[in-house]
């Protein structure tokens, strides 16, 4: 601290000016960045909001019978969630029925089995792909997995399973090409890449020596992943899976394409469906009266709340790794 | 005892050979899908890919044209988008690795952020149709681009925080035991180690922004051409801009409706579309990458 009786001369006093000047700089730069990191609270708290209030009449005509009927008529305004409800979590449950294993067994391959000199370029190119708009999985489904569908696997699947009990309900015909299993697939497609990137960066926070323990013990390449590197980034794995079933739930391009668009529930997974985001993509610009808009956004409420749920566990279990990790967080 | 042992370690071989081959079988796989999709988006986009895509505006069903107007919404929308956002996400950013680490707001805030970097964003269309194109009774340019800017703000705090926490404790300390000033020491030490760093996330941002269709939908909608001001300029004439009131075009939402419709033009042209969105991001997130790997640190 600078003495008192230094304050009457000239410098000091300069000094404390500028000392001063230097905190007052210091508190407003401060100010704004907080207001900045406000701000994203602010857009949260806005979207709920908003929602809420767009969604009002609906909550009210409806309530939670919204939840449970299956009629979907402009005309009459008469709307229930039950169908987009369904679609959205068949078709995630399904694309992640595909894409989780398949997902960890391209981190497997990137992590234990692929040549060191491929490994940079395909870890790369994967997660390149992962960047990759949503829309274009969308184009591409509609014009060459749709038809391909159509006339190839669909009435394939039909055939082998015609004459088992259940199974010949969920894959009954006609082939449209367009409906939830495609949706679920191209879904499925769109995912992978994000849950082998975040599954090899999981994989890597491995301490060597327990892989290395375990070879020394004799396992196989196999026991180590399965008995070892998976038990131990099991919370990474869940997180990163939860993270891209929350991408999945909310996936609106590549959906609407070939989900076909309808309000129906059907036992066969290859008739066509919608899902909440499909609905609201291509119904809300045209939608007309007091109510068709409430029951979109009342619908984008529901989506809203799922998929915050999925992505706040799926934080919580990546948090918790971060820690144990020691921070360093990606 | 000898005969058991052997038949244990052949099962454990058969297993480990089984379940790896499957996960290289499920590389293959996997990689063999996303060939398909790029081998058919190059081919397909080929197709009507030609000068004029570039200069002509987009046709109606059975017309020709180009894609002149929706390039160009596409770029001043995600340019504007980014302008605001950036600024915002830096300064966010900078909160929480320089004064907040460890606070409850800071805790709050990266809870909520790293939810919205993956919240569906056709809700986040949503939100900005209730919040501006509600009250200002019409789609317009500013709707989508605040709705873009609302994706960029949690991309770019998430990698700005990142990257400062990169910077060493001990570049802080010595510039703060000079006493500069805890701002300067943010805006001429810590932002300038971490600038590489940072600039990745900014294009990672515009590469995620660039593809995005969902939250125009109903915020820029789309515009078969171009809406024009024009501002009087007294004795030397007028000046002509884009209408930022009015519904703009854009790349993506031109591919969604051009892909639902039945021409077969407008599906080449959607493809081609598609080809350059592609194009445009693998190119921005090689140079994000490029970035990243120049970081100073």
């Amino acid at each position: 601290m600078v003495s008192t009786d230094l304050n009457e001369n000239f410098a000091a006093s300069g000094r404390d000016a500028a000392l001063r000047r230097f905190t007052r700089g210091d508190s407003r730069f401060r100010l704004l960045t907080q207001l900045a990191a406000f701000l994203v609270v602010l857009i949260f708290v806005g979207i709920i909001i908003t929602l809420f209030i767009g969604a009002e009449p609906a909550i009210k005509a409806f309530g939670w019978g919204f939840f449970t009927s299956s009629v979907w008529n402009p005309v009459t305004e008469k709307f229930g969630a039950f169908p987009l409800i369904y679609g959205t979590l068949v078709t995630s449950a399904l694309a992640m029925i595909v894409a989780v294993p398949v997902g960890i067994g391209i981190a497997i391959f990137l992590t234990e089995l692929c040549p060191r000199q491929l490994k940079r370029p395909i870890g790369i190119a994967v997660e390149l792909l992962a960047g990759i708009p949503s829309i274009i999985y969308g184009i591409w489904g509609f014009f060459i997995f749709v038809p391909f569908f159509q006339t190839t696997i669909e009435p394939w699947l039909i055939g082998i399973f015609a004459n088992i009990p259940i199974l010949q309900d969920m894959f009954a015909g006609p082939p449209y090409g367009i409906g939830i299993f495609t949706a679920a697939l191209i879904l499925s497609i769109m995912i992978l890449p994000f849950i082998s990137a975040v599954t090899r960066d999981v994989f890597a926070t491995v301490p060597p020596i327990l892989k290395e323990a375990a070879y020394g013990l004799g396992c196989t390449t196999w026991e180590v992943m399965w008995r070892i590197v998976l038990p131990y980034s099991r919370g990474g794995v869940v997180g990163g899976a939860m993270l891209a079933l929350g991408r999945a739930l909310g996936e609106t391009m590549a959906v609407t394409f070939v989900v076909g668009n309808a309000h129906h529930i059907n036992m066969s997974l290859l008739a066509p469906g919608t899902t909440i985001s499909a609905t609201v993509a291509n119904e809300f610009a045209e939608a007309l009266g007091d109510l068709y808009i409430p029951a979109l956004i009342y619908a984008g409420l529901i989506l809203f709340i799922i998929t915050f749920l999925v992505l706040a566990a799926a934080q919580l279990m990546l948090r918790s790794l971060d820690q144990r990790s020691g921070g360093g967080s990606k | 005892m000898n005969q058991m042992n052997r038949a244990l370690y052949m099962r454990r071989r058969m297993r480990n050979t089984v379940f790896l081959s499957l996960s290289v079988f499920a590389a293959i796989f996997g990689i063999a899908w996303l060939a398909l999709i790029l081998y058919s988006l190059v081919t397909k986009g080929m197709e009507a890919l030609s000068f004029s895509v570039f200069t002509q505006m987009t046709p109606s069903q059975g017309g020709t044209g180009g894609l002149a107007n929706a390039i160009a919404g596409s770029l001043i929308m995600s340019t504007l988008a980014v302008v605001i956002g950036t600024p915002i996400g830096i300064f966010g950013g900078t909160y929480l690795a320089e004064y907040g680490r460890h606070n409850l707001l800071s805790v709050v805030v990266r809870f909520i952020n790293d939810i919205l970097l993956s919240a569906p964003s056709i809700l986040i269309g949503l939100f900005v149709y209730q919040l501006i194109v509600a009250p200002m009774h019409g789609f317009s340019a500013y709707a989508g681009i605040v709705a873009l800017a609302v994706i960029v703000i949690p991309v770019v705090v998430r990698t700005t925080e990142n990257m400062l926490l990169l910077v060493p404790n001990t570049l802080r300390e010595a510039a703060a035991a000079l006493g500069t000033p805890r701002n300067h020491v943010i805006r001429t030490v810590t932002w300038r180690a971490a600038r590489a760093g940072i600039v990745t996330g900014v294009l990672l941002a515009v590469a995620r922004i660039s593809g995005e269709t969902a939250p125009l939908l109903f915020t820029a909608l789309g515009n078969s051409g171009w809406s024009w001001e024009t501002l009087p300029l007294g004795k030397a004439g007028t000046i002509s801009y884009p209408a930022m009131d009015a519904p703009m075009a854009s790349l993506p939402k031109v591919i969604f409706d051009f892909a639902g419709s039945a021409d077969d033009g407008l599906h080449r042209l959607a493809w081609t579309g598609a080809l350059i969105i592609t194009f445009a991001v693998l190119t921005l997130s090689i140079l994000a990458r490029i970035f990243e790997s120049q970081r100073e640190l």
